[in-house]
């Protein structure tokens, strides 16, 4: 008896296993089939995938209750409690979609991203060096896109029909003053920062969001490199600079730290390329930055910047009410910046990201009025001519904070506040002809509170809805500032965005102190985009008005032009397209930017609403680059083109005891034509100890005679155009990175 | 009496425990023999579903996540939409950490995976990925190298990489000859530590030598 069942025991063990089958569909919420999921009974080895058309089916041998799971990424996962006895069973599965980065759609109206995340963007970091007209400088990479205007008379980006106080520049979210080198007369600047510097960049031509503020038309932000990939070091040279510099990755690649340091000689350059001015103190530059960057946890990264620069430079220019007599401009500047960030997870889906920035600026500016024999001119019986002989020195000093709290939500839903404070101090010194001074102080202080949340109610629609409130203490006033966004994804996977957004900006400081009160410019930004990116390829086009209020009018104050009063109004609307085309031809990369732009405003002085002389109609610009694999080069080459911008000359008329149009005309159209080769010797060579890039570009290739606007002289009978300060423009120059191999360190530690 | 009970219930439970062991081998060896037809026949990710169940029923095996890591690595090659690709490579990703934290160190063969992740992150967009990945990816390749120097799989990687990179780069099909040598030199000799430890790439490897022929 006992026999028989101890049989009967053993063989239930190892025989009595019948197997069952198990199969379904798998469908997604749209009851559209999904391929390649895993479906499985939890725990064991038996399950299957989805065919072409979802069904799955499998045989197993576990019995009783089982969980019965279905798991892929994009979708939230699956269970469900099956009995398993008998008979086969058919279960049907449907899966709901998970709102994920991949596939959501993206809250993109008015911006442009350069940068190495996963999902495709319209940029790559790569981009803003290897475009033919940038010659390594960022802003002028970002006038490629649609929305900016081909200005060259002075720096800054002008979007929309907006000047270039009105687009901001934030570094790892903190606002940077003085971005650009010290004006001149009549000649833009560059950007001070070296693009590699940074490994994002985006460009918001409008509509931005609530964590930004005090920019009428733009935000351009700039996001630095964390960790490098390992220790090197850098030197460059070319007919113009030396650079040298060191990075150092810590053995345990935890923390890093770096030093540069270039010298920029103009004197060979102006030697070799005819310049428009005479310059009697040639540019020279020294600049130095230095950094370190700790993780500080595995989600948490310290990281901080230091640069500064020193310029000399001094140049002779015709002067304009005078043909034989000569404006000679100098210029000395020291600047400053220091900038530290931290962001760290902090639990629970909560972020911070913190950041504070300190600069100082100082310009000392020597202007002459010379003769023919370069002798300073003492005209002081003579207003006009007895002005031009001036000293002034400008002081400033900036600290710049920023902590934003980010709560993930379900799904990419997340709500973001936090605050941020700008303070600005500067003071100048003006020394007028005949030795009598004059100081003034500007202090202003901003406060600002914001609140932001990103909903995505599937990966379809999404929403993102902030509000902003400032308050200045120069003016005294407070505001609030409304944004929303809305993105929709369409079936065939393009989107279309609208967004709307009221921003404020207070008085720039060279219009103050004024005597009068003042409140806040306002501008009211309505943007549609549709976009379609694909693998290859992007299509972008917006439609946008923006309306501008109590802009800021000036007059005439003890010489000075001062803001009077908020009584200045505007508009601009246009529409813009972008086509990025990397597959139509093969390892041919081009784009095409398209602008126009119908703007009038009155502001400043200007006598009643009018065309801004920074604002073309028509711009459009085509960027193309080619790599030759064979020759290990790559080719770029850029063109520009813009109808011609209106040139004024405003000026008090005593009759009529207000601002009158004396006379105005249109600049012909401008053209750029850029090229340049980027040689990369040692790419692939992965024997090579080092990294060499040699660049050599030309801008302007064609030689047109570009004018960008005009001067007039104060009787008004004479105009002088205002050119680019050489017709063309070559550089050729040469870097080399010497990588530092820690892979022998690697595995030290692993063994 | 009672004796003979205890020995039935001993029985029982050695052959059960037996029966288990016994089915983790056989699903395994039934699996790892599709591999070589894996690339053919495109079905990398039904295999890999299938080690990925192996190693969430079994929970203390490294070998199902290793392989699961290694077909999911495959499609990755294989995917045709790039914008799909740095997904796929990031479940691959997961995957060989998985197998990694139940070894509880990485391993020649793990660093191989590893470095086949890196290159297909590194396939998405060659020209602005090339200087992060690039380096990530070799480096693999050498830890590889010295973490075993017998693994003919480091080798047969790189020699693939060299046969697909343009001869201005430093690779091309004259290149890649020397090293494809001695992954077959490596092949040979190589003995897989049980009957479920990786060896594949024999098939990669004949393909390639036959192309010189």
């Amino acid at each position: 008896m006992y026999r028989i069942l101890f049989v009967a025991i053993f063989f239930s063990f190892n025989l009595g296993i019948a197997q069952v089958k198990i199969s379904g569909k798998v469908i997604d919420n749209h009851n559209k089939p999904l391929p390649g999921i895993s479906v499985s009974i939890l725990n064991s080895y038996d399950g299957a995938t989805s065919d072409s058309l979802g069904n799955y089916s499998f045989n197993t041998i576990e019995k009783g209750a089982q969980t019965l799971q279905a798991t892929s990424a994009g979708y939230k996962s699956f269970e469900q409690t099956i009995n398993i006895s008998g008979g086969s069973q058919i279960i049907n599965i449907s899966l709901k979609e998970e709102i994920t980065e991949l596939k959501a759609v993206v809250i993109s109206a008015g911006t442009f991203e350069a940068s190495d995340q996963k999902k495709a963007t319209a940029l790559n970091p790569i981009d803003i060096v290897t475009t033919a007209s940038a010659n390594g400088d960022i802003t002028s990479a970002i006038k490629t896109l649609p929305g900016t205007q081909q200005v060259g008379e002075s720096e800054g980006l002008f979007v929309r029909g907006g000047t270039a106080s009105e687009s901001k520049i934030f570094i790892d979210g903190t606002l940077v003053n003085n971005f650009f080198y010290s004006s001149e007369p009549n000649q833009a600047t560059r950007g001070r920062f070296n693009p590699f510097l940074f490994k994002g960049t985006i460009f918001s031509s409008g509509g931005y969001s609530a964590l930004y503020g005090q920019a009428l038309s733009s935000v351009l932000l700039l996001e630095s490199i964390d960790l490098p990939e390992k220790t090197s070091a850098d030197f460059g040279i070319s007919y113009l600079a030396a650079n040298a510099g060191i990075q150092k990755l810590s053995k345990n690649k935890k923390s890093s730290w770096g030093i540069t340091y270039s010298y920029v000689n103009l004197a060979l350059v102006y030697n070799l390329i005819k310049q428009k001015f005479d310059y009697f103190k040639v540019p020279i530059l020294h600049e130095g930055d230095l950094n370190f960057r700790i993780k500080t946890s595995s989600t948490g990264m310290l990281k901080y910047f230091g640069y500064f620069s020193t310029t000399n430079v001094g140049f002779r220019n015709q002067d304009v009410d005078s043909l034989v007599m000569k404006d000679a401009f100098g210029l000395k500047n020291f600047n400053m910046y220091h900038n530290l960030s931290w962001k760290e997870k902090i639990g629970s889906g909560w972020r911070i990201n913190a950041g504070a920035s300190y600069s100082s600026n100082r310009d000392e500016i020597n202007n002459e009025l010379q003769d023919m024999n370069d002798k300073k001119q003492e005209i002081s019986n003579d207003p006009l001519y007895a002005y031009k002989n001036f000293n002034l020195l400008n002081k400033g000093k900036y600290a710049n904070a920023k902590i934003i709290f980010e709560k993930k939500l379900n799904g990419l839903s997340a709500i973001r506040f936090g605050s941020e404070y700008n303070y600005s101090d500067e003071k100048s010194n003006y020394t007028q002809y005949d030795g009598s001074k004059y100081q003034l102080s500007i202090k202003e202080n901003i406060f600002s509170g914001f609140a932001e949340t990103d909903i995505y109610l599937t990966n379809n629609l999404a929403a993102k809805a902030g509000v902003r409130t400032e308050h200045s203490q120069l003016i005294d006033k407070w505001d609030i500032a409304p944004r929303i966004s809305l993105a929709y994804k369409l079936p065939d996977n393009s989107q279309a965005s609208v967004a709307y957004g009221i921003f404020y900006q207070d008085p720039e400081n060279k219009y103050l102190p004024s005597s009068n009160s003042l409140h806040f410019a306002k501008a009211t930004h309505y943007i549609f985009q549709y976009q379609k990116i694909t693998n290859q390829r992007t299509f972008r086009t917006e439609i946008f008005y923006k309306k501008y209020d109590d802009l800021f009018k000036t007059g005439l104050n003890n010489g000075r032009f001062t803001a009077i009063n908020n009584n200045g109004f505007g508009d601009a609307k246009g529409i813009e397209f972008f086509w990025r085309d990397k597959k139509t031809i093969k390892n041919f990369d081009y784009w095409l930017s398209y602008s126009y732009l119908d703007t009038k405003r009155d502001f400043l002085n200007y006598p009643f609403a009018i065309e801004p002389s920074f604002a073309a109609k028509h711009t459009a610009s085509l960027v193309l680059k080619k790599f030759v694999t064979k020759m290990k080069t790559q080719f770029n080459a850029s063109y520009t083109y813009a109808t011609g911008r209106p040139y004024y000359n405003i000026d008090y008329d005593n009759n009529s005891g207000s601002y009158k149009l004396f006379d105005k005309g249109r600049t012909k159209d401008y053209n750029s034509l850029s090229l340049s080769v980027n040689y990369l010797p040692t790419i692939g060579n992965t024997k090579a100890k080092g990294f060499t890039v040699i660049v050599l570009s030309v801008t302007n290739v064609l030689g047109a005679n570009n004018v960008y606007s005009y001067n007039y002289s104060a009787n008004g009978k004479n105009k002088v155009a205002i050119t680019p300060p050489s017709k063309r423009f070559l550089y050729l120059g040469c870097f080399i990175s010497l990588g530092i191999d820690r892979t022998q360190d690697a595995i030290d530690n692993h063994l | 009496m009672k004796k003979l009970f205890f020995l039935a219930v001993i029985i029982c439970f050695a052959n059960l425990a037996f029966a288990q062991s016994d089915k983790y081998t056989t699903s395994m060896k039934a699996n790892i023999a599709r591999l070589d037809s894996m690339m053919m026949s495109n079905n990398g990710a039904e295999i890999s579903n299938n080690f990925e169940r192996i190693g969430d029923a079994e929970k203390t095996q490294w070998l199902p996540y290793y392989y699961a890591a290694y077909c999911t690595v495959t499609q990755a090659y294989n995917e045709k939409d790039n914008s799909k690709k740095d997904a796929i490579a990031d479940k691959a990703q997961q995957l060989i950490d998985k197998a990694e934290s139940i070894l509880g160190k990485e391993t020649s063969e793990t660093d191989v995976i590893k470095s086949m992740i890196a290159t297909s992150h590194m396939m998405v967009d060659p020209q602005s990925r090339y200087m992060t990945y690039g380096p990530a990816s070799a480096e693999f390749i050498e830890k590889a190298k010295t973490l075993d120097p017998t693994n003919p799989r480091p080798v047969l990687l790189e020699a693939e990489g060299k046969f697909y990179t343009p001869e201005a780069f430093g690779g091309g099909k004259e290149v890649a000859k020397e090293y494809f040598d001695k992954a077959k030199v490596l092949t040979d000799s190589f003995k897989p530590e049980t009957e479920l430890s990786p060896n594949w790439g024999g098939g990669a490897l004949q393909y390639f030598l036959s192309q010189y022929k």
